[in-house]
């Protein structure tokens, strides 16, 4: 049982040393990407072999977390912990297993693998929610709490007040990472004005949105950063119980947020008075089903509560009757995984990265027709071209970029000539599409936008949840307008039809799903309208 | 309806059933316990389910449908699950699917009649970086070729 920083600090120390008893490390990403392609075997190989060749005293063998290269899988690094150097290789193989025994007498037979850290895909990130990915092993608590984990938590209880808290993130100017943009602060502190016996605290890791896998990356490489944000919620807002909504689809990260949270109470950093202050914190994992409405937040609880996921009309706000009735704070992994380090480094210094009103970093999920596909994390306010071009390397194969895509089935494409455009809340909503969660897939000109639109339709229309009818109906027959349009059989009226039925679906569905389907349509529409017009059937 | 407790399959769903203490929130747990369990989720065991809830069947049945994860039908000995994110998409998923369902005569959803492959879709994996993806007997290919994808699923048959 930790009871206070003192006793953090130790073990913190402890740890440390006991890291420091090999002077080398090698760390193996066992993110999705490089599983898939048999890092876990790789892992356990070297593992069995560094203890059979005695090389284990100078090299300790590693798993962490997505290090974000994820098209140059599987990605190794080696870390000279003396010299606090870190080595990047790249596409290693199985074929590489070898080489790794005769590394520590010549680092050169690994040579050809090694990756340039000087380009700009490392250089023009900058890493606050991913500092940990590829570096800790997300089974390990100690190696969280070595890495300056749950400092902030313990700094809380012990300096702050849960109002000075939530003054400390308002002034950190963060806002909701799921892509709506809301002040996290503010959502903090309705619920924490409400009087009640009982409030929650929910993350939501359901990322349902096709083309995004920041928020498993954040589960599986650092669990623990995705706890500490909620206990700090809880105090913040008075509430005494969590729980993390995440896909079924996601196992290696349920996985993970089971043994962190089962660390987390041997410890004393989950259940009843965390270190003598007299607040208690409990978080539970609950499974989703695959269904992407469940993203939505009254959709969210009542599938929490063990129902079909409709959503509901607001008000009430979640703020006044959420899971089960009572007061509920519910961001996103993300936003949550901002948290220990606005606490740990203060507002002001969180406030001064990215612009004035969108402050701090975002994840990426670089898809699509790019050369660097995978994580990034960029400062708020960088554009377009520099997160297209510097950082994920450019477009892949021969053709030219056409259109880029962000904010999923709810958001919109950006075209080629407007590559000038800042990535912030608010300049991206100007363009006619919205952060989003963080999925951005590229498209060079072999897509056609209209099957990009018929896409996301038919992906809408099959997700709807069937209550309200303007979902249920409308997005059908846009997608059958929209067939009618790529069979070139469309009529002008048709055309007309597919503007205002758009409108319609936007402006009467009951709940953000409903609302947001025509949105792939209409930013197509705006900026590819001649893709539209080849497909009316003019006699 | 005579308590089938007897099956030690049955013990893990009830398990999960007193971890949450019976209570209503506990069904989409239990249902994932009890596909995990069973393969697939059949009537016999949602009616234990929803007496043991004290839930009406229809609720059980209606939240077993409305989820894509769960599964009313058995799975083929073997699955290939291909993945239609829009990642996928863009590089050109849609055609490994319609290559496999023409190949082997089922459409995506289905099960052969003789029960060896399951054809389905995924609507997203989080593997966007590996695009396009399908899913073989729980391995997860990336980078796939139409021709690769045939020539593994006639392998996994063989």
């Amino acid at each position: 049982m930790i009871e206070n920083i003192e006793e953090l600090q130790e073990l913190a120390n402890k740890k440390r040393c006991t890291l420091q008893n090999s002077p080398q490390e090698i760390r193996i990403c066992t993110g999705s990407s490089c599983a898939s392609l048999g890092s876990d075997i790789l892992q356990k190989e070297l593992k069995k072999n560094f203890k059979l060749q005695k090389l284990d005293e100078k090299c300790t063998i590693k798993s962490v977390g997505c290090s974000g290269l994820c098209s140059e899988a599987i990605m190794v690094s080696h870390y000279d912990k003396e010299k606090k150097q870190e080595t990047l290789y790249a596409n290693i193989t199985a074929e590489d297993t070898e080489k790794f025994y005769l590394y520590e007498k010549n680092s050169a037979v690994l040579e050809d693998k090694k990756v340039d850290t000087s380009t700009h895909f490392f250089s023009k990130q900058h890493k606050i929610v991913l500092e940990n990915a590829g570096k800790l092993d997300p089974n390990d608590i100690e190696d969280y709490i070595a890495h300056d984990g749950y400092v902030a938590l313990f700094k809380a209880l012990e300096d702050f007040t849960p109002v000075e808290l939530i003054q400390e993130i308002k002034q950190s100017g963060l806002r909701g990472r799921g892509g709506g943009g809301y002040p996290t602060g503010l959502k903090w502190e309705t619920v924490s004005k409400v009087e009640s016996t009982q409030k929650y605290i929910i993350c939501n890791g359901d990322e349902g949105d096709p083309g995004a896998f920041m928020d498993r990356a954040i589960m599986e490489a650092d669990p623990h950063r995705v706890l500490e944000g909620m206990l700090l919620a809880g105090y913040g807002c008075g509430a005494s119980k969590g729980y993390i909504y995440v896909r079924a689809e996601y196992p290696v990260a349920v996985e993970k947020l089971q043994k962190a949270i089962k660390q987390c109470k041997k410890l004393g950093i989950l259940g009843q008075n965390i270190a003598l202050s007299g607040f208690s914190f409990d978080i539970e994992v609950r499974l989703g089903g695959g269904a992407f409405v469940c993203g939505e937040a009254t959709a969210l609880i009542r599938s929490i509560e063990g129902n079909r996921g409709n959503p509901r009309q607001k008000p009430p706000h979640l703020s006044d009757a959420g899971l089960f009735g009572e007061p509920t704070v519910l961001n996103n992994v993300e936003t949550f995984a901002n948290i220990a380090p606005i606490v740990k480094n203060g507002a002001a210094w969180f406030a001064s990265i990215g612009t004035k009103t969108s402050t701090g970093t975002k994840v990426f999920a670089l898809s699509g027709n790019i050369k660097n596909t995978g994580l990034v994390e960029v400062p708020m306010g960088i554009s377009l071209e520099e997160l297209i071009y510097d950082i994920g390397g450019g477009v892949s194969g021969t053709q030219k970029l056409k259109a880029i895509q962000t904010g999923g089935p709810s958001g919109g494409c950006i075209p080629a000539s407007m590559m000038d455009v800042l990535v912030d809340y608010d300049s991206l909503k100007k363009v006619g599409s919205i952060m989003g969660s963080g999925g951005l897939i590229v498209m060079d000109e072999s897509v056609s936008m209209l099957e990009v639109a018929h896409f996301f339709m038919d992906f809408c229309q099959s997700e709807s949840c069937g209550k309200c009818v303007p979902c249920r109906v409308g997005t059908v027959e846009l997608r059958d307008l929209l067939d009618k349009f790529i069979a070139q059989t469309a009529t002008k009226e048709d055309f007309e039809l597919l503007k205002s039925l758009c409108e319609v679906v936007k402006e009467s569905s009951l709940c953000g799903l409903g609302q947001s389907a025509p949105n792939p349509v209409m930013s197509t529409l705006h900026y590819f309208e001649e893709e539209y017009l080849q497909g009316i059937y003019d006699d | 309806m005579a308590p089938p407790i007897k099956d030690d399959r049955y013990k893990q769903v009830e398990k999960t059933m007193k971890k949450l203490s019976y209570d209503r929130s506990a069904l989409i747990e239990t249902l994932h316990t009890a596909q995990e369990t069973f393969g697939y989720l059949e009537n016999e065991t949602l009616k234990f389910i929803a007496k043991r809830l004290k839930l009406p069947f229809s609720k059980v049945y209606g939240v077993a449908t409305f989820y894509h994860y769960f599964r009313l039908k058995p799975k083929g000995e073997h699955t290939c699950v291909v993945c239609t994110g829009t990642a996928c998409y863009v590089k050109g998923s849609q055609e490994i699917l319609q290559t496999l369902e023409k190949r082997f005569a089922i459409k995506a959803g289905e099960t052969s009649e003789d029960g060896i492959l399951s054809l389905l879709t995924a609507r997203c994996v989080g593997s966007c970086s590996l695009a396009p993806v399908v899913i073989f007997d729980n391995k997860t290919q990336g980078k796939l070729t139409v021709q690769e994808a045939k020539t593994i699923v006639e392998e996994l048959l063989k």
